[in-house]
This record gives structure tokens, sequence and C-alpha cells, in this order.
């Protein structure tokens, strides 16, 4: 079949690897290191390293694996322990307090999934109550990667929004919060507060005082918070927004905010989202309900144990002095470095192109533009019977072979809120490109605001590839946006 | 992790108050669920396990953990071929090493090349890899005689119990009366009573023969959907071949029987076949329930709705800690099967070396190929251990008064009945225990064996069991025999 291009550019996931990321040399040469090789079928059988030294420049015997095998690991084709291999816990536990400075992380309150989704899932069982009437409800962002809320759902709660403010970067703002929580009050039980940081998929990242008046408001109203951190990129931080300060003292609380924080080493630059990684932290749970929490993490027997590894090895990497060091911080940096420099360009791009708005990419795997279609291309989009966005990302793959996700899957406002929204930007800068007839009647009252309703459209690409990909990607994507808006002018 | 540190300080100075989650408001069905493989009883052995470490004196010097189906854990090899590819596609730099034969490195390519990336690090498609459950789609045609199997009807999936549980979720429904009714046998593997309770389904149990070997009578099936009828509405019926944790290999008549009635009460059949290798008793024979469905004709097997599961955690290659399974889905509704697509995309996917495990499972090496020889050398050896294990367990447990040990026909497990004298029984309810698990209790502190107790998986009423693995190696498994011999005479005697 004859295309344009000869091959398709998938960045429509949060999958570096499956993006041209290489995994991590290091990650993988300790999950063979894990298998017994036995190549002499004789009487004997003999454990041996299949490698030959050419291949192998670094001994794999400075894998901290081998600590973990020796006390309770026999094997990695085991089922291990129902959080985990209890010394890859421990080390998890100590990968969470040296990160927090200090403030002592307890293993018991670990548990280890085969992907983080089914951790979520676990937590999300506990808070259900399937035959309450009003049912139970969960506070969601928007946008938000629609996983997690397809699976609230499908367990039976009330999935509430609260939108996330555009104007100042996708903040979280508490007043928002607030409104969300009264409109929930009136049709569901909101047991729960669900927060994504750095966002999915907008990237932002939260601030100090965005947490703390997110923790004031869930203490004040008896919220479960449920942290979805698994973007969360250890060290890796674009923008100028980075504020990953590590608290010693907050202001006084009640100590009885209960919270789940969930992590992954599918994001990050390890990026072992296949082997399935994921682990859940909770903090202030009762005692009981801890008790049954493990028996339902049990019946699904263990976690993955390649993940598990991954896991650890996201938690101590190999340090300065270690053989396996100098070829890692070189991949690392290597990612780093390009993810960083992608960031910067794809927000130049696409900050250049007619229609286009990207805010600065802060955390995250991801770039979220904003994309103001003209109106005829919205009245074709709904004669093929789609969303505006979905069409365009529809033909932007047809013609280009670039595969990013439309922004509507990840819910966003309708056209028709736009006046309070807009009447939000009264006294801002306005950073779109907006035209000049709308901006003239931001100065009237509301009332006799009129406007054209142009959809805000949303689109998002990974940004974590190698710079080639990314490059190409910008280029069909200039080309393609180009001649799409000319034929809807 | 940022939150863990606000909270935390939020803690400092402040008074106690409730805790906003507890047994009362948290999920009431959750109360009910139970997985007695890992329950109380395993959590102690782990504790008593950490006291030998810190040196505590006890009547033993390990604790061996016969409750739970893992090969690996008890000393059987993983099969060299499937840890070869696995290495290469962990690690494609190895592709240039001699050291591993072609038709690994074959396998492995091709597994590569159709992951994303192609690495096994990358997301795959929610239902799998394509060319994976193209192969496992061939592997049941082979299986089976040649009937056809559609690779769209194949869902890969985290182990066989992420696909169990991912059809009960399709199937349970309504509400009261109407509430779904789901039928498993007595004994059980307690996944399915785990999952019943979780997603609310009503359990309707079916009782299993001891006297005749743990075989399934249709008659018994009818007694307790005709009873289950008046307070549900049963729509699904699951069976377990070779069973957990009775062993028994089905007949094939037994099977048919079991197809008809599905037919006859409209109920969806769940197969579960992850022991299908583990076969040992003579004069029985893995039929899968595909197979003889097909085999009725197409008035059945047009009309049965079914559903198939295998795992890569059993039968000869143990791999448990890999989490690689499959479900074949048969005759669904095409709308409730894209439903079931939907839903299993929520979990993204399931591990991607689990799968590129299954693969070889499915696809081992072939006669003409390098591998085969030592391949099959290891596969016999496994299973020919587990058949001699099995009629060694049989035998020495049928040798002591008090306890009857049905064959081990298949699976991996023992589930012999124990008499436990009134005194025990009193005791045991004195203690708050229930006899059985007050017997392995007692067992695990004077001898340091873990067993599962029989009321974990279900039994008539005043009858008594444990499951015991039959994994050991058999040196090892000589001494358990002997130990728990030791045991029960002991027990006897002592309340009397």
């Amino acid at each position: 079949m004859k295309k344009p291009y000869k091959e398709i550019i998938d960045l429509s996931w949060g999958d570096l690897q499956r993006a041209g990321v290489k995994p991590l040399s290091f990650v993988r040469q300790v999950i063979c290191d894990s298998f017994p090789f036995i190549f002499f079928v004789e009487e004997q059988h003999m454990q041996v390293l299949a490698f030959s030294s050419e291949l192998t420049p670094h001994s794999f015997s400075d894998v901290c694996l081998q600590n973990c095998i020796r006390k309770s690991f026999v094997s990695s084709g085991s089922y291990t322990a129902t959080a985990g291999i209890p010394e890859i816990v421990h080390r998890v536990a100590e990968f969470i307090t040296r990160q927090d400075g200090g403030i002592p992380s307890h293993p018991e309150n670990i548990y280890i999934s085969a992907g983080s989704q089914r951790a979520l899932t676990n937590i999300v069982t506990i808070l259900m109550n399937r035959k309450a009437s009003p049912r139970t409800g969960i506070l969601t962002p928007v946008p938000c990667y629609n996983i997690a809320t397809l699976s609230m759902m499908a367990q039976g709660a009330t999935v509430v929004p609260y939108y996330l403010n555009q104007e100042h970067s996708w903040e979280l703002q508490i007043e928002e919060l607030h409104r969300a929580l009264e409109s929930a009050q009136r049709v569901c039980n909101p047991v729960a507060l669900y927060v994504i940081n750095p966002g999915n998929p907008t990237g932002h990242v939260q601030s100090r005082k965005s947490m703390q008046e997110v923790i004031h408001f869930v203490s004040e109203r008896s919220l479960f918070l449920l942290a979805d951190e698994i973007d969360v990129y250890q060290d890796c931080f674009n923008g100028e927004k980075t504020e990953f300060v590590l608290m010693e003292m907050g202001p006084p609380l009640s100590d009885t905010v209960e919270l789940a924080s969930f992590h992954s080493a599918s994001k990050g630059f390890m990026g072992e989202c296949g082997l399935r990684d994921g682990y859940v932290e909770l903090v202030n749970l009762d005692h009981t309900v801890m008790k049954y929490i493990y028996v339902l993490f049990s019946k699904d027997s263990s976690a993955p144990v390649l993940g598990q590894f991954a896991l650890d090895l996201m938690a101590n990497p190999p340090q300065p002095g270690d053989p396996s060091y100098p070829l890692y911080n070189v991949e690392m940096q290597n990612i780093r470095t390009t993810v960083a420099d992608n960031a910067k360009r794809a927000v130049e791009v696409v900050n250049n192109m007619l229609g286009f708005c990207c805010q600065p990419v802060e955390g995250g795997a991801f770039a979220f533009p904003q994309l103001h279609l003209p109106p005829k291309a919205i009245e074709k989009a709904e004669e093929m019977g789609m969303k505006p966005d979905t069409y365009y990302c529809t033909r932007l793959y047809e013609e280009s072979g670039v595969l990013v996700r439309p922004g509507s899957e990840y819910g966003q406002k309708e056209g028709t809120y736009h006046i309070r929204y807009i009447f939000q930007l009264t006294g801002l800068s306005c950073p779109f490109h907006i035209n000049e007839h709308i901006c003239n009647k931001l100065n009237c009252t509301v009332t006799s605001f009129h406007f054209t309703p142009f959809i805000f459209l949303f689109s998002r690409f990974c940004i974590a590839t190698s710079a080639d990909i990314m490059e190409e990607l910008l280029k069909r994507l200039s080309i393609f946006h180009t001649q799409f808006m000319e034929d809807f002018s | 992790i940022m939150w863990r540190a606000l909270t935390h300080a939020a803690m400092n100075g402040v008074p106690q108050r409730g805790k906003l989650l507890t047994l009362d408001n948290m999920n009431p069905k959750v109360k009910r669920v139970e997985y007695a493989v890992r329950g109380p009883i395993v959590q102690r052995a782990v504790q008593i396990e950490k006291e030998l470490r810190e040196g505590v004196k006890k009547p033993f010097t390990e604790v061996i953990k016969a409750n739970i189906g893992d090969a690996h854990a008890m000393g059987q090899k993983p099969i060299t071929f499937l840890r070869q590819v696995l290495a290469l596609c962990s690690y494609p730099e190895l592709l240039k090493d001699n050291q591993f034969p072609e038709d690994a490195k074959k396998r492995a390519q091709r597994i590569l090349e159709a992951c994303g990336g192609h690495s096994i690090g990358a997301y795959s498609a929610s239902q799998g890899i394509e060319c994976i459950r193209h192969d496992v789609a061939h592997f049941i045609e082979k299986r089976d005689g040649g009937i056809p199997s559609n690779p769209d009807n194949i869902y890969l999936s985290t182990g066989a119990s992420d696909a169990i549980v991912t059809i009960l979720k399709l199937l349970v429904s309504g509400e009261g009366r109407d509430r779904t009714g789901v039928m498993i046998s007595i004994p059980q593997y307690p996944l399915y009573s785990a999952a019943l309770a979780e997603l609310d389904a009503v359990q309707i149990s079916y009782y299993l023969d001891e006297d005749k070997c743990w075989s399934l009578d249709v008659k018994e099936l009818r007694r307790a959907l005709y009873a289950a009828r008046q307070h549900c509405n049963p729509r699904v019926l699951c069976i377990i071949n070779p069973g957990n944790p009775t062993g028994q290999v089905q007949s094939r008549q037994c099977i048919e029987d079991v197809i008809r009635f599905a037919k006859e009460e409209n109920l969806f059949l769940m197969a579960d076949e992850v022991y299908q290798d583990n076969v040992y008793a003579e004069g029985c024979q893995f039929h899968s329930f595909k197979k003889v469905l097909f085999e009725m004709g197409p008035e059945y097997s047009s009309k049965v709705e079914m559903a198939s599961f295998h795992s890569t955690s059993k039968c000869y290659m143990g791999e448990c800690g890999f989490r690689g399974g499959y479900m074949e889905v048969i005759n669904m509704d095409p709308e409730v099967k894209a439903q079931l697509t939907k839903l299993v995309s929520v979990r993204l996917c399931p591990p991607v070396p689990g799968q590129a495990l299954l693969d070889l499972v499915v696809n081992p090496p072939q006669p003409d190929e390098p591998s085969y020889a030592t391949f099959m050398k290891e596969r016999t050896a496994v299973l020919a251990a587990l058949a001699e294990k099995a009629k060694l367990t049989e035998q020495i447990f049928n040798t002591v008064p008090g306890i009857t040990c049905n064959p081990v026909q298949g699976a991996m497990y023992t589930f012999p009945r124990i008499s436990l004298p009134q005194k025990a029984i009193d005791k045991a309810k004195e203690e708050g225990q229930v006899p059985d698990m007050f017997y392995c209790m007692k067992l695990l502190e004077e001898e340091g064996i873990c067993l599962v107790p029989g009321s974990g998986f279900g039994q008539r009423e005043g009858t008594f069991h444990f499951r015991m693995t039959i994994l050991p190696p058999t040196e090892k498994l000589k001494l358990v025999l002997k130990k728990i011999k030791d045991f029960h005479l002991r027990f006897t005697k002592e309340f009397s």
C-alpha cells in the first residue's frame, strides 16, 4: 500500500522503548544474570554464565541482585511473597526514605504489583461500596489519562471531574476542588480524591503550596488521597517550575490523612513498561484494613519477578565506582538530554504553528499542545461523525503516519462552557492565538459576550524518544498542519 | 513521594483522631474474601522462618513450604530452552553469542520483532502480542486434533488467574434474586471463592465425590443448580481439570456429561486446564473441554459458550514468577467480546516476558531442531519425577491409620482426609480455630511443615483434610511424609 511515508511514528503511548529509546544495558544484564544456564546435560548439571567476556566488559557480579538472591529469592520462575521479594521491598522503602529527605518509609506499607493499575484497582476495591446509595464517588482531574477513570468506573465508582486550570499551566486549584466536591455531594458519596503528579497528560508539576492545600482539603473533607505519581521522573525536570523539594515540616494538620501513593518503573528513564512493575505505598491506614488489603493482593499471587528486579534497579542504580556505572551513566545522560532537548524543541516548533499553543513541559513524558481548529474543520468532523480532535488526529495518522492521541480521550472543557472559562482570562495576558474580536470582547460584561465557539482541542504526544524521531515527527506535523489549515481556512 | 512527606509532617503535634477508612466503612464484600494458599498459616510459617534466622531454637532447622504450587521454589530446575530464549529476548546483545543454539535465537528474534521498539520492555497490545496469539491458536489446533482455533479468540493474561477473574467480572451482574450464581466444585482452588466474594456473586457449590476418587457426578450438579435457582440466577459453571486441590482427571464421559448439562441449563462453561500436562495415573488422560465439545457435533459446538484457561506456572515449566497465561473464548457473542476486549485494555497489557515464555510453551523445539533432545529429556524428567512422587505420596499416606488418600491422578497436590479425635475438635473450638487449621498449625510449630488446611478449599461438613504439594525433591518428600505420619500418630494419641 502506497503512502507518503515509510514508517509509522507512534508516540501515542507513554512508552519510551516503543518510541525508540533503548533499554538500559545494566537492567537487562541483571535480568539475564538471574537465569541459570545449564549447558552440560551430563550427570552434573552446572550453572554456567553463558556470556563470553568480549560481550560483557562489565562484570555481572557487582549487581545488587546477588544480595537479593542469597536470602529469600530462589528463581525468577518462582512466586514471591505477596507484597514482593522482601529484600526488594526493603530497598524500595529505603529509596523512598532517601527521596523524602530521611522521613522513614515502612516496608510493610508497600505492595509491589504487576503494574500500578493493579494496585490502584485493589485500593479502589477497598473504598468501594457497591450497594451503597448514593454511590461511592472519586474526584478525578480533567484532563486525565483515561485508563485510571475507566478502571474506577468499571468498579462501579462515580467519577466526579475537577478541572485543571489551563491558563495556569494546568494547575490544580483548590476552589475548583471545592466546587467539584459540592457538585459531587448531590449525586454520590465522595470518598476519595485522585491526583496525578506530574500531570498525565499535562506534564504539570504541582507546586508545594498546591499540594499543601490539597492535604488541608482532604483532611477537612475526610477524603482518602490517591496520589498517582507513576510519571515521576526522578531527576528529569524540564522547564523552570520544578519544585520537588522534600519537606521536613509541613503546616500542622491532623494525622488522619490517609494516603495511597502509586509509582512505577514503567516510567522514568528505565521505561520498562512491558515488565509490569509498579508499587503502592500506604500511609496512615488502619491496621485491620491493611490486613484485608493483604488478602486482596494475595489472590493475585505475586508481581512478575522480572518487573520486581526492574523496580529494585530503579531504586538502586549503579553508583560511581561500580563497574557498571560508566556505561549506565552514559546511557542515562543520553536519554535525559534527549528528552530535555525534545521538550524544548517540541514546544518551540509547535508554538510557531498557526492555531497551535503548547504549554512548557515541566515533567512527565508528554507534550500537550492545544489546537484551535477553524470552524470549517469542526463542521467537517461533525459530518464525519467524529469529535474534531479525533478527526484531526485521524487525518494526521492517515496522511503523515504520525500517531498521537486526541485530547477528547482525556476530557476537556466543552466549547459551550467557554463563557465562564474565558471569563477567567480577564486581566491576564492571553497566551493563545485567539482572534482580536474575542480579545476585545473580554472587556465587556459577560452577558453581552458572544464568541465564535472555537473548540480548544488537544493532542498528546510522547517526547521521550530519540532526537531523530522527534525531528521527523515535527517535520511531518508541520507539513500536514500547514496544509490542513489551508484546506479549512 | 512528596505527598508522603507532607502527610508525615502533618502528623506532628496533632491529637489522635479516628481513622478515615475502617472495617466498618470499607467495602463490606472484602471481609468475606479469603485466600487460604497465602493465608494465616503461611504468614505464621514466614514468621517462624524469621525466628530461625534469628537463631531461635526449634525442633527443626527449616520450614518446608508445601503449601503453594511453586515448583522452582522446591528445587525444580527451569527448562533450559525457555530460559535461553528469555535471556536472548532480555538482552539481545547475546544474539551474537555462539553458545546459544540457533532455534533459540530464531524464536527470540521473532518475538522481539513483534514487540514495540523491538524490546520486551514496551507495552504490547492489551490482548497480547499478535504473533504469540497465533502460535497459541496453532498449538490448540494441534493439541485438539485439528479443530480450528481463531487467534482473535485468544487473550493473553497475567497468569491464568487474571483471565479467570476478568471473565467472572464480565459474567457477574444483576441484583437480589437475579444476582449471578457461579457453580464451583467443593473442594476448589480458593481464587474462585475469593473472586466470587469480591464480586459479590453467589457461589453455588457442587460436591466432588471423595469415595469415587473425587469424580464429578452430573446428578450432583443438578441438585446444586436447582437449589440455587431459588435465590439467584445461575449462569456459570466452573470446572478445574485436572483438579486443584484434588488432582482428579475427569474421564471423557464425564466431560461430555458436563457439556451436555451446561447446554441444557444454559450455563457459561469455565474450564480451568492449567494442569493439562500433569497427568500421572494409568488409564487417565487429559481431554480438553474444547476438543470434546467439538467432537460432540454442531448441536453443541455452535451453542455452548465457554472459556478455557492455561498458564505457564504449572505443567513441566513451573514458571510461576513470569505470570504467563491465556484464555480461549468459544462462541462468545461478538458484542460481549468487544466489551471483553475493552475490559482487558484497562490493565494495559500482560507482562511481556510472560507472553514470550508462553510462546515457547506453545511452540517448543521440534524434532528436527538442535534443542529438541535436551528439551524433551528435561520435560520428561520433570513429569516422570512428579508421577513418581504422586504414587509415593498416595502409598505412604495410606499406611497411616487415620489418613486416607485418594490416588493423585494429576496436578501437583494431594488432599488426604484426616480423622481427628473429638477431643482435638473440641480443643480447636476452644482456641477459636477450625479443626484442620488447628491440626496444620500444630504440625507447622512442631515439624516446620507448612500445609494448607482443607477448610481453605471447602470440604463436606464434618470432614477434615489438608492440601500438600508433591513438589519437594523425592528424598525430601519422603522425609516430609514420614514426619507427617509421625505427627499424625502423635496427635491422635495426644487427643485420644
